[in-house]
């Protein structure tokens, strides 16, 4: 069984359909890319799917022993605030609370995951540096770190390397590619960038207010819809 | 020096509100940790005056004023979040709204019953002479409960202050201690508001976590030194009160604003 799977899945905002007929599955170590245009509802699917948004129609279900709780997701940078006060190991830490059930503090397993993770990441000498005096590279590195924390099996990434200088943006990629074929870990990435989600997927979901392409990278690469996102040029 | 704390530890009354004005500043620094950071600042202020309404019916009632201001203040303080989600009423003009609206609906009480007095001076400016016997006993419980609640969900407040999609879509119950994070402002802000007076109390909660995100830079350390600052603000406030005959909360307030102008320059200092 997959481990997610979106039947027929749309949403609307206050009565206005944005997305339908969603249609795709994620099955153990896929790597899908969600690609489309500005508005496209990429975003609004990626929320769905985090159950911070109900679908209006259709139904997202969960398999293959994952929870809704044990996905880790890596927001736009949008969401947090310029001035706030934290620590790197404080920010990566957080990401273990969904594991805690009743538990009230951190254990040693939690602060041991946390290094770990750290480390992975390759930032480990960052762990007391306050979070908004990094580069932004690093920033996404330690919310990686921190979304790595929250999950061993779906990784959740929207708009990744937003803001990134194109040396950072590879790096990120490259982290991304290697936890999703090291650890065995599936990824679901919004991205505009066609280019680079062919590079690294191996699944494409294609949307335009409703599906436009679900399949593999090498399908993708033959259709029509990859010349039309990028106005008649080829792959 | 000693000789005016010995004096001062000398007065019943004193020490009563020494202990009660420690544990609520605690309490106001702790939570306003979050609540400055997550851009909740004026709903201290919001609450301290439907805090004022309360005060001047319970008076007018003749009931014990902690017993309607306590769940009064609780439910304004859901009724603040619930606005601020929906977008019809922005947060900022909902606070305005309900404050002035409070404080109008006191003040028309008071001047009917018992007509404008001392009274109303001490609501609004606080005093530390109405302060009960009885209101220190369950002032002192109360805000033990919310020091409790506030270390014991400390994990959870972080994650929803510094993130609260991250925090939503990995399971944790973000409306839960969203509520809990109000309420605990709530009952905080009616326990301090005798002393400090409605117009005042907000001072409490935004002060000490400002001028300690003036130089701390990880959210374990703003918070310990918020508690830290807000008890020896509060206690040199209380002194400085008593030993040059100035309104308690007032002096207090002064105090912080002297704290939070030395963290601003050692800030600048420490940048250069």
């Amino acid at each position: 069984m997959a481990q997610l799977c979106c039947k027929n899945v749309g949403f609307a905002y206050g009565g206005e359909t944005v997305l339908s007929g969603v249609n795709f599955s994620v099955n153990a170590g896929d790597y899908l890319c969600i690609v489309g245009e500005n508005g496209s509802g990429k975003s609004t699917l990626m929320k769905g799917i985090l159950g911070l948004k109900e679908p209006s129609e259709g139904e997202i279900v969960f398999g293959d022993g994952l929870k809704a709780n044990e996905i880790g997701y890596l927001p736009q940078q949008t969401g947090i605030q310029r001035d706030f006060p934290a620590s790197v190991g404080e920010v990566v830490l957080s990401g273990r609370i969904s594991g805690m059930g009743h538990r009230l503090f951190y254990s040693r397993a939690d602060r041991e995951a946390a290094s770990e993770n750290l480390e992975r990441m390759g930032i480990e000498e960052l762990k007391d540096r306050c979070y908004m005096e990094l580069s932004g590279g690093q920033q996404q590195r330690v919310l990686l770190a921190r979304a790595m924390c929250a999950t061993k099996k779906l990784l959740l990434l929207d708009e990744p390397v937003t803001g990134l200088d194109p040396n950072a943006a590879n790096e990120m990629y490259n982290l991304i590619k290697l936890i999703n074929l090291c650890d065995k870990i599936s990824v679901i990435m919004v991205t505009h960038d066609v280019h680079e989600a062919v590079r690294y997927a191996t699944h494409i979901l294609h949307l335009g207010h409703g599906q436009l392409f679900f399949g593999s990278v090498e399908e993708y690469r033959k259709s029509d819809h990859v010349r039309r996102l990028l106005g008649g040029g080829t792959l | 020096m000693s000789g005016i704390i010995g004096e001062m530890l000398s007065y019943q009354f004193m020490v009563r509100a020494l202990i009660v004005g420690i544990l609520v500043s605690l309490c106001a620094a702790l939570l306003g940790v979050s609540l400055v950071l997550k851009r909740f600042s004026m709903i201290g202020d919001g609450l301290s005056h439907v805090g004022f309404g309360a005060l001047a019916l319970a008076a007018a009632l003749n009931i014990a004023p902690l017993a309607l201001a306590v769940p009064v203040v609780v439910l304004a303080a859901f009724l603040l979040l619930r606005i601020n989600k929906s977008s019809r009423i922005k947060g900022d003009a909902a606070i305005a709204l309900i404050s002035s609206s409070a404080l109008a609906v006191g003040v028309i009480v008071i001047s009917v019953t018992t007509g404008m007095n001392a009274d109303v001076s001490s609501y609004m400016f606080g005093s530390i002479l109405s302060l009960s016997g009885d209101d220190a006993v369950l002032s002192i419980v109360l805000s033990v409960i919310v020091l409790c609640m506030f270390v014991f969900l400390y994990p959870r407040i972080f994650a929803v202050t510094f993130d609260e999609d991250f925090a939503r879509a990995t399971g944790t119950k973000t409306e839960l201690y969203n509520s809990v994070i109000a309420v605990l402002t709530a009952v905080t802000v009616v326990l301090g508001m005798r002393m400090m007076g409605a117009l005042l109390i907000s001072s409490l909660i935004v002060f000490p976590a400002l001028s300690s995100m003036r130089l701390c830079r990880s959210f374990r350390s703003v918070v310990i030194c918020s508690g830290a600052l807000a008890v020896l603000c509060f206690v040199l406030g209380m002194t400085a009160s008593f030993a040059f005959e100035l309104p308690s909360g007032a002096s207090v307030v002064a105090v912080n604003i002297v704290a939070f102008l030395l963290f601003s320059i050692a800030a600048f200092i420490k940048k250069r």
